[in-house]
């Protein structure tokens, strides 16, 4: 028997919480004891891998015999013993446990750039970065290339900013490069705090090196020989893979003095950002780095002139460094023709909510949000209709069904009332009240404004109130005119980007779901049936048979009634939790 | 230089000047709650924004460098209308008590309130509110009344290099506050209080001893040789606040004894005329060790006599002594509250009138 075999692991965040740890040593023990590492004729090996995307089926396995690769989902330690026996031993996989067939529609209709490493090789080696031609395109830029043609390279592939901003990353780095400065810095903005997003989280635990090559590279185009890399506390997996990442460069040489064999030198550092989603935007992380506090501050000059203790510095997100390696490897026109004519290459977005394929994708820019939410994620969940696709996080907007053949990049989501953002997709289907939805966005942004400028700080949380007011039933006539008019303020006033986008979420449902706030408003009535003052639980009694499993479950008492004979909730003591709409079988409770 | 129209006049400011200062040049009023000319740039308050042809919304003037040929509006129906919005907000989330603030009528935003008209408020909403930990003597704080221009803070840290209060928290919480929330302990010099736009940073000695009405009195302040310039805020023949004009020589910075340390004044210990002792007091032998090696004025006997007097009885005990001991038995020590002047003269006065070296100076040990 002459097997070669690998076993991949998946150990991301997600991974790792579902026990993807002890998955693996499960298998590597199961591998030790049968003594297949001994056997002279047996490659067998047993990998960590980095998130492949589909967190809701972890934890993932791949088992890969002779090439033919096996997908195992939902794997626990106990597990391991079965599949080791029938399918490494005998050769027969464990039919019952590999995945289906959404598990194929989900990757097969992505293009994977960006991710393509991750879920593949283990992000704690750097030998299987390197044999996957991991460092080729820094030694190449270091060898054969002259910082204006990596500029060059950069511009002409239509790379722009990944962060949300889109700004054009060739653009920025051609102004690092120009300025003349005794010390330049290179940052990567690895502070995502976007409620729900994962993208650049992905990246920095999956390939960590992709990151690191790619800002070597931007340090060899701009002559920088410091950087940063600004990552948030709470993301403590991605802070150790990075760390261990540098360290392995140290000693093979890619960083620290005179790297590649050359005379130049660039240190790399980790600095943890302390959890301020503000801290996201460029001048507050910088101030943040300075040991200040991270408020932003005004931009009368640019980064790229000064920045980071005042010295040009040029800060990229973590996406769009681990774009570039395949840019200088693959070259500009291989990575603009996967996109658009106005922006160039894949994008990776976190698709969440009443979808049914959830987890983390990477597409080409310019498919339609249509093939995103109903190829790649199944269409909606539970037979729903579709409602609305909220892009960009807490500053972005809610774009509704009749723009679903939007093409995806920075103008056309802007177009509609959205933002591309740094990659958050939620769906929402019938049953999300619009109001409450931009209600929770704006909850958050307001709790993160650094306080700094008033139109922020005071006005977000005005407009909060206004939605508070709505949602409980207190709306008045005119409320709907002063949202607008607070939030078009907000946006032509405040300092930072979190200000100018905050309002997005009120603006772009009240462009597209007005009758949704005016029925809030008017008729005391969420349509969605989901803004709990407005609703109410009631029996219809001719389906009602008396089981008792509302009155069972009820934690108020609220449910009167005997066994076997309607039942009827008192609506003075009902809380409005909807724990009996949940727990009856025969639909008989309706919430209206 | 560039040049730039602002308002349709044609302006030249230095290279790096912001439109602000441009605007200040020509005196077309701009408002502004976070803006100090001695302060790095802020942009927090949002009042001051302005429109500038080819840009596609308005900018804030403090944050934005005079560019050549700029063409800027100040004052459009639209701004007009962003400003009293803004104001709005800052009103939405400040205590109604201007009838008892003590910076009534010397209150930045009450003057804008009252420019604007703003009587309603389309905003009211929650408030912060905050327990008052004040025990120091000097600075009153009343947190409510922040409006979080973070001129406190860039003076305290700018200027002052003492960085004893910061931003904290987020959001509408956001505060100002030293480290941890403790007690304000810093040098109290004040200088906070002097660039504070409302009355959230006061004189705590200031409290209740009135408004206006007050009589501007320039004088030196009488401390140190630096000379600060100060104005004496007098009424009723009582100087109830310190300050300083911004062109002075200090450029209207004080410490916390020429801003607060104006008490003794009004002293009743204060010596007010020059005494002569005629006598030790009754009991005390001058020729027995004392306690104390100092005499108080309640040791001794004094008589109180005119200046003249005064200076005639020094000069004939001065040449006494100097014809009976030598010169060297006389030494001079002057004071580092007399200025560079003064104690120029001073030691003149006793190297070359007395004729010894023997001069020396407080501030040496």
């Amino acid at each position: 028997m002459n097997k070669d075999i690998a076993i991949k692991v998946c150990a991301g965040t997600g991974g790792v919480a579902s026990g993807g740890e002890e998955v693996l040593s499960a298998f590597r023990n199961s591998i030790s004891s049968a003594g297949l590492e001994a056997t002279i004729y047996e490659k067998c090996s047993a990998h960590r891998v980095g998130c492949r995307g589909f967190c809701a089926k972890d934890v993932l396995v791949d088992v890969i015999i002779n090439g033919e690769k096996t997908t195992y989902k939902h794997i626990k330690p106990d597990m391991v013993a079965r599949i080791f026996d029938e399918h490494i031993m005998k050769g027969n996989p464990v039919t019952e446990w590999i995945v289906g067939e959404a598990y194929f529609n989900f990757h097969n209709k992505q293009t994977k750039v960006v991710l393509s490493h991750c879920g593949e090789i283990d992000p704690e080696d750097i030998n299987a970065y390197i044999a996957v031609g991991g460092y080729k395109a820094a030694k190449k830029a270091f060898a054969s290339m002259s910082p204006e043609e990596i500029v060059d390279v950069v511009k002409s592939s239509n790379l722009r900013g990944r962060g949300g901003a889109g700004f054009p990353t060739g653009i920025k780095w051609e102004l690092g490069l120009r300025i003349e400065s005794d010390i330049k810095y290179v940052i990567c903005n690895g502070d995502e705090g976007d409620p729900g997003a994962f993208m650049d989280r992905s990246v920095m635990e999956g390939d960590p090196h992709a990151v690191i090559e790619g800002m070597i590279i931007c340090a060899k185009a701009t002559g920088s020989h410091h950087g940063y890399i600004y990552v948030r506390a709470e993301y403590p997996l991605a802070v150790k893979r990075l760390q261990m990442a540098i360290d392995q460069c140290k000693q093979s040489g890619f960083l620290g003095n005179n790297i590649f064999g050359t005379d130049f030198g660039f240190d790399l550092k980790i600095f943890q950002g302390a959890g301020a989603f503000v801290c996201g935007e460029a001048t507050a992380l910088m101030r943040s780095i300075e040991g200040k506090r991270g408020m932003p501050t005004p931009k009368l000059w640019r980064s790229a002139e000064k920045g980071l203790w005042d010295k040009p510095t040029v800060l990229n997100n973590v996406e769009t460094f681990a774009n570039i390696p395949r840019i200088i490897m693959n070259g500009a026109n291989w990575y603009r023709n996967l996109g658009t004519d106005r922006s160039g290459g894949t994008k990776v977005f976190s698709l969440s909510g009443k979808v049914k394929n959830t987890g983390l994708i990477e597409v080409p820019l310019g498919v339609t949000l249509r093939d995103i939410i109903f190829d790649i994620g199944g269409g909606i969940e539970g037979e729903k209709s579709f409602k609305a696709l909220q892009t960009g996080g807490p500053s972005g907007g809610c774009i509704p069904a009749e723009f679903l053949d939007t093409e995806v990049d920075y103008e056309s989501l802007a177009q509609v009332g959205s933002i591309m953002g740094s990659g958050g997709m939620v769906v929402l289907d019938e049953t999300s009240c619009m109001v409450n939805t931009a209600k929770f966005f704006l909850e958050f942004t307001q709790a993160e404004s650094c306080g700094k400028c008033t139109p922020c700080r005071i006005g977000t949380k005005r407009m909060l109130e206004i939605l508070e007011r709505i949602t409980s039933g207190n709306g008045k006539e005119g409320d709907i005119e002063l949202l607008e008019e607070l939030g078009h303020h907000i946006r032509a006033t405040s300092l930072c980007g979190l200000g100018m986008t905050a309002p997005n979420p009120v603006l772009s449902t009240l462009r597209y779901f007005r009758n949704e706030y005016e029925s809030h408003i008017r008729d005391k009535k969420c349509p969605a049936a989901v803004c709990k003052d407005l609703i109410t639980y009631s029996v219809l009694e001719e389906i009602c048979n008396g089981c008792g499993a509302c009155k069972r479950a009820c934690p108020a008492d609220a449910v009167r009634g005997k066994r076997k004979s309607p039942h009827r909730i008192d609506p003075e003591i009902c809380i409005k939790c909807g724990t009996c709409f949940d727990a009856c079988k025969f639909k008989a409770i309706i919430k209206i | 230089m560039v040049t730039l129209k602002i308002d349709g006049k044609k302006v030249t400011v230095r290279k790096l000047s912001t439109v602000l200062d441009a605007a200040r040049k020509l005196d077309i009023p701009i408002p502004t709650l976070c803006h100090h000319p001695e302060l790095s740039p802020f942009g927090g308050c949002r009042l001051c924004l302005i429109e500038i042809k080819g840009y596609p919304k308005p900018v804030a003037s403090c944050t934005t460098f005079a560019k050549e040929g700029m063409e800027i509006i100040t004052a459009s129906p639209s701004l007009e209308k962003l400003r009293r919005t803004t104001l709005e907000l800052i009103l939405s989330d400040h205590p109604k008590d201007c009838m008892v603030c003590e910076r009534a009528g010397d209150c930045k935003l009450q003057e804008l309130a009252y420019f604007y008209g703003i009587r309603e408020n389309r905003f009211e909403g929650e408030r912060r509110i905050y327990t008052k930990k004040d025990n120091n003597p000097f600075v009153a704080r009343e947190m409510e009344k922040c409006i979080l221009c973070g001129q406190c803070v860039r003076i305290c840290d700018e200027i002052q290099g003492v960085g004893a209060i910061d931003f904290a928290y987020r959001g509408l919480k956001t505060k100002i506050c030293p480290p941890f929330e403790k007690d304000l302990d810093c040098e109290f010099c004040g200088q906070c209080v002097s660039v504070c736009p409302t009355g959230a940073l006061t004189g705590k000695m200031w409290a209740h001893k009135g408004r206006q009405n007050f009589k501007e009195v320039e004088t030196v302040c009488p401390y140190c040789g630096c000379g600060c310039n100060l104005t004496l805020h007098v009424w009723r023949n009582e100087v109830i606040r310190v300050s300083s004009k911004e062109d002075t020589i200090n450029e209207g910075w004080l410490c916390a004894k020429g801003r607060f340390g104006y008490g003794f004044i009004h002293s009743p210990d204060r010596l007010a005329k020059p005494l002569i002792r005629t006598a030790p007091k009754e009991g005390v032998d001058l020729n027995k060790p004392q306690n104390s090696s100092r005499f108080t004025i309640h040791d001794s006997q004094f008589k109180e006599v005119s200046w003249d007097e005064a200076l005639d009885y020094i000069a004939v005990k001065l040449k006494e002594t100097k014809e009976k001991y030598g010169s060297d038995a006389v030494g001079g020590l002057s004071s580092a509250r007399c200025t560079n002047e003064e104690n120029y003269l001073f030691q003149k006065f006793i190297r070359a009138v007395i004729g010894t070296n023997n001069v020396d100076h407080c501030a040496r040990y």
